[in-house]
């Protein structure tokens, strides 16, 4: 481990409460929960915070239930316990196989899905599920909660509009209409960090004429690892769901995103894969 | 820090934050379990948190607390699955072999080969690739069906070993 440890200063809430208030009062702090990122970074010597609030024995941020037809996922529920929950096998399929193809068991057993947001990393697996599916962030301070969209949540690579005394304690999904699809493209089937990651919805369109339910018509498509921040791509959703050219939709998707070239891939290669998967997807979801 | 470590109850000091992996191998002496990448990539280091497989690079000492703890040292029927191991050319340089063995410890009697590739998709080897191993697993799986067989049929009440 290159960092080295006797500088490091860690604070051990018992309750979400104590947490808020340690956030507040003895700020700034580094939220940690699984570490199966923010470890990576300690052993490598790349991190420059010392002082960190440890989340893992907040039992309350753990679980999934319903809220209404709502999920409310705890942000401490880790990628283990998201493919087990029978409400999100039920409801979010796409997020069971985003977890299940996040590292290993080990770290999908100590992984967790508010630390997938909470790092922030574009290429973050459940990223783009969450984008797709429209989900809603809970945030708590000490003494305030507020929701934020998912998708106005990141503001640049790594940024984001929570204030660092707040933490993210849930997350929230809608229900979700018509057919839900999910791919990851890595150097190989396990282990790796994705090159591109995609995850998409198609709304199926009921009844004719004025009786059809365009809400869940257009499809919702979300992209990670194809620029700073994991996209959805408003104007290829829109072609497809008008026009339904696939090739006209990936002429539309290489504006949306913003690969770059990095030690996983080469930004000619992202933008030819994430073009190859919009057409899966479409060919997948297809009403057969 | 009072945790259950392969069965008995310990009590470390050492830094909360300070990583698993470093605490087994500096303050209990326990270097069965391996540094391998430093990065939760290659599973060399896997030990049983509660039961569950895990990084031991990956998780702070205060993780632990309370928890119980089993590492390749405390691993059941860990022999049959390292004769095997053995027997199948599933190990060469060695490194990454105890990460392998707890990983596959974790498996039920009747896992498939799916449920193999699985339960070590974690675990990367980059001597004998991984048929070996898949297929020293399998051997010792069946030893072990094997042995439960002789067990019954020598009409022994013990009730037989549910893990490979």
């Amino acid at each position: 481990m290159r960092t080295a440890i006797s500088p490091l200063c860690l604070f051990e809430p018992r309750s979400i409460r104590d947490a808020l208030r340690m956030l507040r009062d003895e700020g700034p702090l580094v939220p940690m929960a699984g570490c199966t990122d923010l470890y990576v970074s300690l052993n490598f010597g790349t991190l420059a915070a010392t002082r960190f609030l440890d989340l893992w024995r907040l039992d309350e941020l753990r679980g999934v239930r319903m809220v209404g037809a709502s999920l409310r996922i705890g942000a401490l529920t880790t990628y283990a316990e998201l493919q087990r929950s029978p409400h999100v096998r039920r409801h979010l399929p796409m997020l069971v196989e985003a977890a299940a193809q996040v590292g290993g068991r080990q770290v999908q057993n100590r992984g967790t899905i508010g630390g997938n947001i909470g790092n922030g990393s574009p290429a973050g697996d459940t990223l783009p599920v969450l984008s797709a599916a429209e989900a809603t962030l809970v945030l708590q301070s000490a003494g305030a909660e507020r929701r934020v969209a998912f998708n106005g949540y990141f503001t640049g690579y790594r940024q984001s509009v929570r204030r660092s005394d707040e933490l993210i304690v849930a997350i929230e999904v809608p229900p979700i209409g018509g057919r839900q699809w999910f791919r990851k493209v890595g150097t190989r089937a396990a282990q790796a960090i994705s090159k591109v990651v995609v995850a998409g919805v198609r709304g199926t369109k009921t009844g004719t004429g004025s009786g059809v339910h365009v809400a869940n018509g257009r499809p919702r498509i979300a992209m990670g690892s194809v620029a700073p921040t994991v996209v959805r791509v408003p104007r290829t959703e829109e072609i497809l769901h008008s026009t339904g050219s696939v090739q006209e939709a990936q002429d539309a998707l290489q504006a949306e995103i913003a690969p770059i070239n990095d030690v996983r891939s080469t930004a000619a290669y992202r933008r030819r894969v994430a073009a190859n998967l919009l057409a899966r997807f479409w060919e997948e979801t297809e009403d057969k | 820090v009072k945790f259950v470590l392969n069965g008995k109850i310990v009590n470390v000091r050492a830094h909360p934050m300070k990583r698993l992996l470093d605490v087994l191998r500096e303050d209990c002496g326990l270097t069965g379990t391996k540094e391998g990448c430093g990065e939760g990539e290659c599973g060399a280091c896997t030990v049983l948190v509660d039961g569950q497989p895990a990084n031991a690079c990956l998780v702070p000492f205060a993780h632990v607390r309370g928890a119980r703890v089993t590492t390749i040292e405390g691993i059941r029927h860990a022999a049959a699955l390292q004769e095997a191991f053995v027997e199948d050319g599933a190990t060469q340089c060695g490194i990454c072999t105890p990460g392998f063995v707890v990983a596959a410890s974790t498996l039920r009697a009747d896992a498939s080969l799916d449920d193999v590739r699985a339960a070590l998709a974690g675990n990367i080897c980059r001597c004998t690739g991984y048929a070996a191993i898949h297929r020293a697993i399998r051997a010792a799986q069946e030893t072990a069906a094997r042995r439960r067989r002789a067990r019954k049929a020598a009409g022994g009440t013990r009730q037989g070993g549910r893990r490979a």
